[in-house]
């Protein structure tokens, strides 16, 4: 291969845009800056022994969450694009090319590379501590999905930079997806990156089932876990059960692309509409692992700022269940429109009208764990308070589209859009950014500036009505999705203005919010108490930050409300005795995470241009590291009782 | 099909909740799903508004009890209102809100059956419909008349107060043909034939596109449906025969080119550009058929049989 035909695989002209080239110089000064400051302050070892081969779950939650702020910020800078290229009619603020990559990658990246990991950030940061446990089942596995994560993560916003983004839409719907129409390397990204990602998901899936069943605290039942460790235990069980199908059209559309199969290509009677219903077979319970973390974390936080016990909470557990087994039964309705007969969409519909009931009835219970209560308006209770307005009226829009023939006018407009940015961002995002004012504390041992944080909740919560209320009207007026412009004399131009006026309110709430993070994290109030929210679940009986082990002495629960309960009882954990603490058995860094993340980003990277050597290489990398783990016996070692009474003493835990 | 007796009252309440401020605007006209000009566009409004007004009934009641109870209960100093600390369950209210939702999702999903069913059918006692055999291109549109023999390209024509039957095929990725004044949309994928019959009421130039992105030219992909009465579409039909250049396979390999182009007209057209079998579902809700196409005849096979 000659080097000119290679610079032009590498940058073809799609990436040679000038907004691009900047990105690259920015990005090359940046991580020479980086290494540079790493050298100079020596923190090489400390970054390979702290962070890189660390299989600690709470250090593992914080990678997960500043990976997601990072996605954020860069599907954030997508949305802004987008919103700039549609405000005015006829414009032309970058090339069609470039504004179908910007909603491709502003889909991915926000759906499985910022709320996927921000809500593993918030399982691996919380549930341990919530069920009484020191790490989760399978520690090592843990740092896996983790680094598996990050390769898909890497590995697709490399894209833009080297060999041009996947322009598919996030769905990725073949035929357009395959060779014939989408000759680049960009699909490909997407493809590998999904898969590599997608198989860490799985495992977290698997790992969080197994630590919710298997390590809860002695006394801790089922029906008294808190709701967010039910959510948490229904997200894994939906990952399990909703990604393998991703897995297999990923893994199908890719041969089609890497290796002349047919499974969904146009010729040779491929068949695109079961990559379609494989897709959406997953699909539906994703946008449920999306939001159900989320039910969890709102039933915490209203019950802990209303100073009240949840309402209803068997109710919520069994609506909880409802929404999983159901929301494998609703796929179809992403494609009304695909001609499948009135028998097909009628059982479609009422299956998604159905799932409207439980998820109405825990907005009812939510409203009555306030009522009799005394709500404080922190941030984090802000976000639940403009959560259930936002969600309702998100789900109304929902069985709006649910009704099968009203879809067929609704279907790709921007009545969907708006729809699902509706309950997107009021469901999810409102929810993990409520968890990250609720959290933060106990994950960084400092509140976050309440005062601060109201200014970005304001900004996000005008700024979202602001954006998307025009965008309903736009879909009554025939606006459909993903279009590159429109001409003016449809009567869009004035509701795109508005629309685009609200993304940079939103915008600027980001902005506020890094601003109220750095600076919290600086001049923050520090949480010595260990409970800074009077809180009801036991991670708040542990100081902040918490200690490697969490629990010196695993606690004994009693009730729902674990800790709570224990407070009203004039109980505490922190009064330990010496005689309590014995030796503790902890998981063991190590290595093989990180480096089997680099293998597979190396797979993935050379597949994507379908250079072999480099594919057998990254194979190998593979097939060493699982070979060396699963012989690797020395995986844990034993933190002796002095050194964690001698740690507990300093927190002024220790009795005597 | 709603019973008569429910249309009236909520069109009103449509008229109060949603689009008296717009329509008093005077840019009404541009919401085109809420000004349907057509029986299919009809029906779809009427279900869009009587879901509209059942789920206002429920953010109705969820914003009251909402707003009062963080009023009421907020955590300031000297609130009276009563604090329970330990309230956690009350059987008749949480059977209420199990209940509540569920009436209303039924009187919802009635219609909902009802009328996806009606859609699914061509109505009978109706003049004979008119077949139009669409194609979505990258990124243009072809439409081909086996009845009139004629074919234009980014338009149509259609007789008022007659059921069109558009049958939609691909011969490029995915699209998804909508005209939304007429009535919802359905995909058009290759290898597949899909019904979707739709009529105008009045004549009239709506306007149409695709609803499914397929590539860098798809928001160019739009075109007019001209509903004229059936005499003018006859007659249309009739002079576009006899005096338009018929279409050959090299117009047609021209169109698969990608790009865009304008509009365009011809006479006869090559009978193998649509496909002369592929499979797809029926219009009457008996499952897949193939189509079979001769010179001026079509026929529908079950799946079953081999053709």
């Amino acid at each position: 291969m000659s080097f000119s035909h290679l610079a032009h695989t590498l940058f073809p002209p799609s990436v040679r845009l000038p907004d691009i080239l900047l990105i690259d110089v920015g990005l090359v000064l940046a991580g020479l800056g980086i290494l540079g400051l790493l050298t100079k302050t020596r923190r090489w070892g400390w970054l390979w022994r702290e962070w890189l081969t660390t299989v600690d779950h709470k250090k593992i939650a914080v990678m997960y969450m500043i990976a997601a702020l990072v996605m954020l910020l860069r599907g954030g800078i997508d949305a802004e694009m987008l919103r700039a290229q549609l405000a005015a009619p006829g414009a032309h603020f970058m090339p069609a090319s470039q504004y179908d990559e910007v909603f491709t990658t502003h889909g991915t990246i926000m759906i499985f590379f910022m709320a996927m990991p921000f809500i593993f950030a918030l399982f691996n940061a919380v549930v341990p501590l919530m069920i009484g446990a020191r790490d989760v089942a399978f520690p090592r596995l843990n740092a896996m999905s983790y680094w598996l994560f990050a390769a898909g993560a890497i590995l697709f916003n490399l894209s833009f930079i080297i060999g041009g983004s996947p322009n598919a839409g996030w769905t990725g719907y073949p035929p357009y997806s395959e060779l014939l129409f989408n000759p680049g390397p960009g699909e490909n990204y997407y493809f590998l990156s999904l898969l590599i990602a997608g198989m860490g998901t799985t495992m977290t899936g698997i790992n969080f089932l197994v630590t919710i069943v298997r390590m809860r605290a002695p006394g801790m039942t089922l029906m008294r876990m808190p709701l967010f460790i039910w959510s948490a235990m229904v997200t894994s069980a939906l990952v399990l059960f909703a990604f393998p199908p991703l897995t297999v059209a990923l893994a199908m559309s890719l041969f089609d692309r890497v290796f002349g199969s047919s499974f969904f290509t146009l010729a040779h009677g491929g068949m695109p509409m079961m990559y379609v219903n494989l897709f959406w077979l997953f699909g539906h319970p994703e946008v449920y692992i999306l939001v159900i973390p989320l039910f969890g974390v709102f039933s915490e936080v209203v019950a802990t700022f209303s100073k009240k016990q949840l309402f209803g909470y068997p109710i919520m557990v069994v609506s909880i269940l409802a929404i999983m087994f159901l929301s494998y039964g609703t796929w179809v309705h992403h494609f009304f429109t695909m001609g499948a007969g009135p028998g097909v969409n009628v059982f479609f519909g009422l299956s998604t009208m159905l799932i409207a009931i439980p998820t109405g009835v825990k907005i009812f219970n939510w409203i009555f764990t306030m009522w009799g209560g005394r709500v404080q308006y922190t941030v984090a209770m802000l976000y639940q308070l403009a959560f259930i307005p936002t969600f309702v009226i998100g789900g109304a829009t929902g069985v709006l589209l649910a009704v099968v023939p009203a879809d067929y006018q609704f279907h790709n407009s921007y009545f969907l859009i708006a729809h699902f940015h509706n309950v997107i961002i009021g469901g999810t995002l409102f929810g993990l950014l409520s968890a990250l004012y609720y959290w933060w504390p106990k994950m960084f041992g400092m509140k976050l500036n309440e005062q601060q944080g109201k200014w970005a909740f304001w900004l996000f919560f005008i700024g979202f009505w602001v954006t998307f209320t025009p965008q309903y009207l736009l879909g009554l007026k025939g606006m459909t999705r993903r279009i590159y412009t429109y001409p003016s004399g449809l009567g869009w131009h004035n509701l795109n203005v508005i629309s685009t006026v609200g993304a940079l309110i939103m915008g600027a709430g980001f902005v506020v919010l890094v601003f109220n993070l750095v600076w919290s994290y600086v001049y923050g109030e520090r949480d010595l108490t260990g409970d800074p929210w009077d809180g009801r679940t036991l991670e708040w009986s542990l100081p902040s930050p918490v200690p490697e082990y969490n629990f010196a002495r695993i606690p004994v629960v009693h009730s729902r409300d674990a800790w709570w309960d224990m407070k009203q009882k004039g109980q505490s954990l922190a009064a330990l005795r010496p005689e309590d603490v014995h030796d503790i058995e902890m998981p063991k860094n190590s290595p093989i995470p990180f480096l089997l993340g680099v293998a597979f980003f190396v797979v993935g990277f050379g597949m994507t241009f379908k250079w072999w050597p480099i594919v057998i290489v990254g194979g190998l990398g593979i097939v060493l590291c699982l070979l060396f783990t699963g012989f690797d016996y020395d995986d844990h070692h034993h933190l002796q009782a002095d050194t964690v009474r001698q740690s507990e003493a300093s927190l002024g835990r220790l009795q005597g | 099909m709603l019973p008569m007796r429910f249309k009236k009252p909520y069109r009103k309440l449509m008229l109060v909740a949603m689009v008296a401020g717009l329509l008093s605007a005077g840019c009404g006209q541009q919401y085109v799903m809420l000004n349907p000009a057509g029986p299919v566009g009809q029906k779809e409004l009427h279900l869009m508004i009587l879901a509209s007004v059942a789920m206002a009934i429920v953010i109705a009641v969820v914003f009251v009890l909402f707003f009062y109870a963080i009023i009421r209960f907020r955590d300031k100093p000297g609130n009276t209102a009563p604090y329970r600390p330990d309230w956690h369950s009350h059987k008749w209210l949480e059977i209420l809100w199990w209940v509540l939702p569920a009436v209303l999702l039924t009187v919802i999903a009635i219609p909902t059956v009802k009328t996806t069913y009606a859609l699914d059918r061509l109505p009978k006692s109706k003049q004979k419909p008119v077949v139009i055999d669409v194609t979505s291109l990258t990124w243009k549109w072809l439409f081909q008349y086996p009845g009139q023999q004629v074919a234009t390209v980014n338009y149509a024509v259609i007789p008022t107060g007659v059921p069109v039957l558009f049958e939609l095929t691909a011969d490029s990725p995915m699209n998804a043909f909508w005209v939304p004044q007429l009535g919802g949309m359905e995909y058009t994928m290759p290898n597949r034939v899909l019904p979707l019959w739709l009529e105008a009421s009045k004549s009239g130039i709506y306007a149409g596109r695709s609803g499914q992105y397929s590539g860098t030219g798809f928001e160019k992909m739009t075109f007019n449906i001209k509903a004229v009465s059936p005499q003018a579409f006859q007659t249309w039909a009739h002079e576009t025969h006899s005096t338009a250049r018929p279409m050959s396979m090299y117009d047609y390999n021209q169109l698969l080119k990608f790009n865009t182009v304008g509009t365009a007209t011809y006479s006869n057209y090559p009978l193998d550009t649509f496909p002369t079998i592929a499979s797809g579902f029926t219009l009457n809700g008996t499952g897949m058929y193939m189509t079979m196409r001769n010179k001026n005849s079509i026929t529908y096979m079950p799946m079953s049989a081999k053709p």
